[in-house]
């Protein structure tokens, strides 16, 4: 399921709301349209709030999964 | 969705106590990371957040219902509410400072950003600020104790910037 190709981690365990949210919207700005993010998190909140910036901002979320290291989700940018 | 036209946050922070801190940073930070236009209008108490260096701290004789927690200890412990009455609060010389360092601690040891960091997040962002000049008046602030790049202006700014706003909020 998690095997899935990206060009970038990012790293968000520990941090709390609003947090993850905005490093992942740095990270995504960094990156070129199609380019997938990874990004890893162990606040609960970010579940919700990763899908509701997705929907929001229009980078596509492909998938959200709780695993072993946490909260792991892959971003398309837009 | 990404239409042409961003959605607008106009918020008022009004408020210059630690606790009532958080609200306009975290939600204009958020907003901004959402491709929102964001603008706060700093009144009042919240005019002492534009300081170079915030020293905001929390009084827990005006909140009755602030979880008094100790930041410090093995989770069971810390996670014990510890019932503080009013008459007490308001009579250890100190207790408002050691709540203040109480929840600046648990706050950094659940991965909350900092005031100061949400702040600067913000304004990386590109966040307006807008701080009000009639406070600046009555309480004798200068604009030399502010950060740079913040605007000076009264309700007629604030609300020219809001009345485009999709979400205006009064925290």
């Amino acid at each position: 399921m998690s095997e899935m190709n990206f060009d970038q981690v990012l790293d968000c365990k520990g941090m709390n709301c609003p947090l993850p949210v905005i490093k992942t919207k740095k990270a995504i700005d960094t990156m070129d349209s199609g380019q997938v993010l990874k990004m890893i998190a162990t606040d609960p909140g970010s579940k919700n709030d990763i899908s509701a910036w997705a929907s929001r901002t229009g980078h596509e979320l492909l998938t959200s999964e709780q695993t072993d290291e946490g909260y792991v989700f892959f971003i398309r940018k837009k | 969705m990404s239409d042409s036209k961003p959605k607008r946050l106009a918020l008022i922070a009004s408020q210059g106590t630690l606790d009532w801190a958080y609200p306009p940073f975290i939600l204009a930070s958020t907003a901004a990371a959402m491709d929102m236009e964001v603008g706060i209008f700093f009144t009042f108490y919240g005019l002492t957040l534009l300081n170079k260096k915030i020293e905001a701290n929390v009084a827990p004789q005006t909140n009755p219902a602030m979880p008094m927690k100790m930041p410090f200890g093995p989770e069971g412990f810390q996670n014990i509410q510890w019932p503080i009455p009013n008459i007490l609060a308001n009579n250890i010389p100190g207790y408002e400072s050691m709540a203040t360092s109480f929840m600046k601690k648990t706050f950094a040891n659940k991965g909350v950003a900092s005031i100061e960091e949400l702040r600067e997040m913000c304004i990386e962002m590109g966040v307006r600020m807008i701080g009000c000049q009639m406070t600046m008046d009555v309480f004798g602030f200068n604009t030399d104790d502010f950060i740079d790049g913040i605007e000076l202006g009264g309700a007629a700014s604030f609300l020219e910037f809001a009345a485009d706003s999709d979400i205006s909020l009064f925290v």
